[in-house]
């Protein structure tokens, strides 16, 4: 085991979910990964396919028509994987968490469906690039 | 003899293995630098394949197993394969047997043929489309390629030493006595169609339709993980190994003499060969399926066919 993790800590895929985001979150993500932070010093890249990934970075508030998809995006996900939770949204549903159309915290949703998930929070609203790449290094730095 | 054989494919494997993450981290850092960014680190593509085969192999319910599992495999194994001639015929020349240059643009078209094959038994819709734009991308390219291999052929037909031969150690020993086939019409235009051949078959920007990231989610590739895509980044790499060296081979003299200075020499066409690979790769945007298939058919292969036409006249 000690290859893997070695292997995903320098080598962290990342694929991005919106469940529901005002778009600021998505736009930060974006930025992140543009040459002016260089994600790609630490092995991070942008894959097309949650079967490519190693890091969801789960955006928005899960409405409640986005929660089955967001489970199964987790299920498609090869393990081991790390859940991101950017955003204040995300985490705790942050300005819109009285709202009709929202369901639970990401955490709670990717919980019941894997107890054993590995998730990590990036509070903000939106995080700063610079945010991510510290909440990233911290959640890497724990496996 | 059996071991002989067995002992040379994985030598030449191996080699090959350690030149394509070479290559595939050379493609990233100059990316990364034409960028005005740092980008990744040596080890970066050992990192890469290390985290893959130690994630979970996933096949969609809708997937046909088998074939979805062993294509990447058939096509890697066909790289090496090839790899393995080109090696043989460089180090060589006089062990290369006749027709080799046949069998090796025949195992060159694996690897595409695999990937066509694992993405329709993905049971994908977007693997469907992916595998779509990689027949019409192999129906286009392997046209010029196969008139710009004919340009040396034809050159070493006309010297009195060598005749008519398919051989690539004859092409390598030939270019050895009477200088590169760059050095002459046919063969400058047949290096420009050559080129543009490679970064199709690369499956490189322009060119990288069936893979389309922001398109197609991954296309071809959308349903693999860990191992399985393990082994398909491992073929990528082998590719971006083969295909400058196939290309070094037949234009630039491959390994002229197995020594110290051969080696370098061959080292540096290689390299120059990527970098042109690389740049082109970054200074362009993706194009659609329509105007490469156009691009190749009515813009590579008529210059394809004047190199062929000027090596037929001698020049």
């Amino acid at each position: 085991m000690g290859l893997t993790m070695l292997g995903l800590k320098k080598s962290p895929w990342v694929y991005h979910v919106n469940v529901g985001a005002c778009n600021n979150c998505d736009i930060e993500i974006l930025e992140l990964l543009t040459p002016r932070y260089d994600v790609e010093r630490f092995g991070m890249v942008l894959v097309g396919s949650p079967r490519h990934a190693d890091a969801l970075l789960v955006t928005g508030i899960c409405t409640r028509q986005a929660e089955a998809r967001l489970v199964e995006v987790y299920e498609q996900t090869a393990k081991p994987c790390v859940v991101f939770c950017i955003g204040s949204c995300a985490m705790t549903g942050g300005i819109f968490r009285h709202a009709y159309h929202f369901s639970r915290p990401v955490e709670d949703v990717i919980r019941e469906a894997d107890p054993g998930a590995i998730i990590a929070h990036v509070p903000g609203c939106p995080p700063k690039p610079e945010a991510m790449i510290l909440g990233a290094v911290k959640a890497l730095a724990t496996l | 003899m059996v071991w002989h054989v067995i002992g040379t494919f994985l030598a030449a494997s191996a080699g090959t293995l350690a030149l394509g993450m070479a290559s595939s981290w050379v493609d990233r850092k100059v990316t990364a630098r034409v960028q005005w960014r740092v980008g990744p680190p040596m080890l970066q593509p050992i990192y890469d394949i290390l985290k893959l085969m130690g994630k979970e192999t996933l096949v969609p319910a809708r997937a046909v197993g088998s074939g979805f599992l062993l294509a990447p495999v058939v096509g890697l194994a066909a790289a090496a394969v090839a790899a393995t001639i080109l090696w043989v015929a460089n180090l060589w020349p006089h062990e290369a047997f006749i027709g080799d240059l046949v069998v090796v643009i025949y195992l060159l078209t694996i690897p595409a043929v695999a990937t066509i094959y694992g993405a329709s038994a993905s049971g994908s819709p977007h693997a469907a489309v992916g595998a779509s734009r990689e027949m019409k991308l192999l129906l286009s390219y392997e046209l010029p390629l196969i008139l710009s291999a004919l340009v040396p052929v034809l050159q070493v037909a006309r010297s009195p030493d060598f005749g008519a031969t398919f051989s690539v150690g004859a092409l390598v020993a030939y270019q050895h006595a009477a200088g590169w086939t760059l050095w002459s019409a046919s063969g400058a235009l047949g290096l420009v169609a050559a080129i543009l051949a490679m970064q199709a078959k690369l499956t490189l920007v322009p060119f990288d339709q069936p893979e389309a990231e922001t398109e197609l989610m991954g296309g071809v590739y959308i349903e693999y993980s860990g191992p399985p895509l393990a082994v398909i980044k491992l073929s990528r790499m082998f590719m971006l190994a083969v295909a400058p060296v196939y290309v070094a081979t037949l234009f630039l003299g491959g390994l002229g003499s197995a020594t110290w200075q051969g080696w370098l020499a061959l080292a540096g066409k290689v390299v120059a060969l990527l970098v042109v690979v690389v740049l082109i790769r970054n200074t362009n945007p993706r194009v659609r399926i329509d105007q490469a298939v156009r691009f190749f058919w009515f813009g590579v292969a008529p210059v394809a066919i004047a190199a062929v036409v000027l090596a037929a006249m001698g020049y």
